[in-house]
């Protein structure tokens, strides 16, 4: 017979906090062992997006003020494809919740919160990987350049990765509310994708009218894009508001904002949260 | 184990509980039983923790569904409506998964799986990813999950449905064990006979509330007791059969005439059988099917519930 006790002391009940959410995150790993094919699928949209930009697109439009479009571009790509992570954390807590499988979850003695950090973690894996595939892809094909420093570089990075973690809580939020996976992908995808057109990533923004000026200058994909410019040495477009002007402080705001108000949110959720 | 009074719960306007009293003593069956939209599932939902109840109290296993909630979950195990378990993975990960949540060291939640496995007869399939498995494979599987700490109280939701016979039976055996060694166990169902072959007690619920309660034969005899059934062979029979049986019969018999069918209420069961069998070969009238019956658990359940009238409401 096995028996099992609650925790006695803060201690123990933070170290099976980490447990479960490790114990979590390892559930997500095997789960894309067990479906390489759709860990392929999800690491080939952003190659595709690097290699179709970058090379299509670079070589036919050339930026207003000069410099090369695809140092321009590549930028923009990373964020587009980190702001959609949002799209699949959705859409994986909606298959769970429509599967019953978050009730069995529910009923067992898991520490608060410990699921969606487990998930989120694991995300955040896939997150870094894609930014690595297209980082080389960048490199090798679509002739991107970074001429910051290293140090610089890996920073531009992890701003991206951390705007990730930030769209994978939005995510897991609204998955929360949705009855299907499908549902999670219209919920998600749908805005998200043009949004990240609302911004500086493929166009300079001075074209732009006045008031979607405005929309564009305080996306806060914009701050991300243009911190990682800033932050890689690629050429971007003249600033006219604050967070263009301060990029790097406004999109680590930005991001730290998101987390700080989704990640408690999709946490309350979840705990009330009906599987009907 | 089981303790609850007056737990109500509501959904937006939809009161799914107005009110629910339930007593399960340890180490006994009880079936929820009720047509759909009842509040059954909600009940179970209450009673695991899943969801705060608006009013009322409720405990399980010495634990207060909602001040206790964090205490109980080591108490009790949950098999949902649907197969719980993670389609990716294999039958084993997923019972290490589930244990490793149970904060089972690592060692002791695989060798519970393999127990787990074992007794549900998915060894042969542990190293399959569970999307490969059958209904009642997955179903084991989930029950297997549910059982990961040995729970002194087990709720199931509906365990069987969509099974085919002969897995609900080796379900049925599987939770007849579990009873014999001591889990108290509360099922779901909208099957009466699998109230009726598992449940020590039933309660009935419509409409948010429990209508009945009691042992399944104590339910039965509330309806009424035995009936005489007779089904005559031609058309031409009805008319002088329906003569003769009125003629040794006290009450008066339902007659169903496309069916050729007469139910007529005894109250001394096998004597009424013979007197009625005597009076139709008396009048020479044929005969294609002669019984005595108990009234069914469907029947109890329909009268109980009234479901007629509600679908009559509700259009």
């Amino acid at each position: 017979m096995i028996t099992v006790t609650p925790p006695r002391t803060k201690a123990e009940r933070l170290r099976w906090a980490l447990s479960d959410t490790f114990v979590i995150a390892g559930r997500s790993y095997s789960q894309l062992r067990a479906q390489p094919g759709q860990l392929a699928a999800e690491l080939v949209a952003p190659v595709i997006m690097t290699v179709l930009f970058g090379y299509v697109f670079g070589s036919a439009i050339s930026l207003p003020g000069g410099g090369d479009y695809r140092n321009y571009l590549m930028p923009g790509v990373f964020m587009q494809v980190m702001a959609l992570s949002a799209v699949a954390a959705a859409t994986s807590v909606a298959e769970d919740m429509a599967r019953g499988i978050i009730d069995r979850f529910r009923a067992q003695p898991i520490a608060r919160g410990a699921l969606l950090a487990g998930r989120s973690l694991a995300d955040l894996s896939k997150d870094w990987l894609s930014l690595a595939m297209m980082a080389v892809c960048g490199l090798l094909i679509a002739g991107w350049r970074p001429h910051g420093t290293p140090l610089e570089t890996l920073a531009g990075f992890a701003l991206l990765a951390l705007f990730g973690y930030a769209m994978i809580w939005l995510g897991t939020y609204i998955g929360l509310f949705v009855k299907s996976g499908a549902q999670a992908d219209a919920a998600t995808f749908g805005w998200l994708f043009p949004m990240t057109f609302l911004a500086n990533a493929f166009v300079p923004l001075e074209g732009l009218p006045g008031w979607l000026r405005a929309i564009a200058d305080w996306n806060p994909m914009s701050a991300v894009v243009s911190a990682a410019r800033e932050l890689f040495g690629n050429p971007g477009s003249a600033a006219a508001s604050w967070p263009l002007r301060h990029p790097v402080t406004a999109s680590l705001c930005w991001s730290l904002l998101i987390i700080a108000v989704f990640g408690p949110l999709a946490v309350r959720r979840y705990r009330t949260a009906t599987s009907r | 184990m089981i303790h609850a009074e007056g737990v109500r719960k509501r959904f937006g306007t939809t009161e799914a509980l107005r009110g629910v009293d339930l007593d399960v003593p340890g180490g006994s069956v009880c079936g929820l039983l009720g047509p759909n939209g009842a509040g059954k599932t909600t009940m179970v939902r209450v009673l695991t923790t899943l969801v705060r109840p608006d009013g009322g109290s409720a405990r399980v296993a010495g634990c207060d569904v909602v001040r206790d909630a964090e205490r109980l979950r080591y108490r009790i195990g949950l098999a949902g409506q649907h197969a719980a378990v993670d389609e990716l993975l294999t039958g084993r990960r997923n019972l290490e998964l589930f244990g490793r949540l149970y904060h089972l060291p690592r060692r002791t939640a695989r060798r519970r799986a393999e127990e787990l496995l074992e007794r549900f007869g998915l060894t042969e399939a542990a190293g399959r990813p569970v999307r490969t498995y059958s209904g009642g494979m997955r179903r084991r599987l989930d029950l297997a999950a549910s059982l990961i700490v040995a729970p002194p109280v087990l709720f199931m939701d509906e365990p069987t449905t969509g099974l085919d016979p002969r897995s609900r039976l080796a379900l049925w055996d599987v939770l007849r064990e579990l009873v014999a060694e001591g889990t108290t166990l509360l099922l779901t169902t909208q099957y009466l006979d699998e109230a009726d072959h598992l449940a020590d007690r039933i309660a009935v619920m419509d409409a948010g509330r429990v209508v009945a309660s009691g042992s399944p034969s104590a339910l039965k005899a509330k309806v009424g007791g035995d009936r005489v059934s007779v089904v005559f062979r031609e058309a031409g029979d009805v008319a002088p059969g329906v003569e003769a049986v009125r003629r040794v019969l006290p009450g008066e018999p339902e007659i169903d005439h496309a069916g050729r069918r007469l139910v007529a209420p005894v109250s001394d069961g096998a004597a009424s059988l013979v007197r009625v069998a005597a009076a139709l070969d008396a009048a020479g009238v044929g005969v294609e099917d002669l019984g005595l019956r108990r009234p069914t658990l469907d029947e109890v359940f329909l009268a109980l519930t009234d479901a007629p009238a509600r679908e009559k409401e509700a259009a």
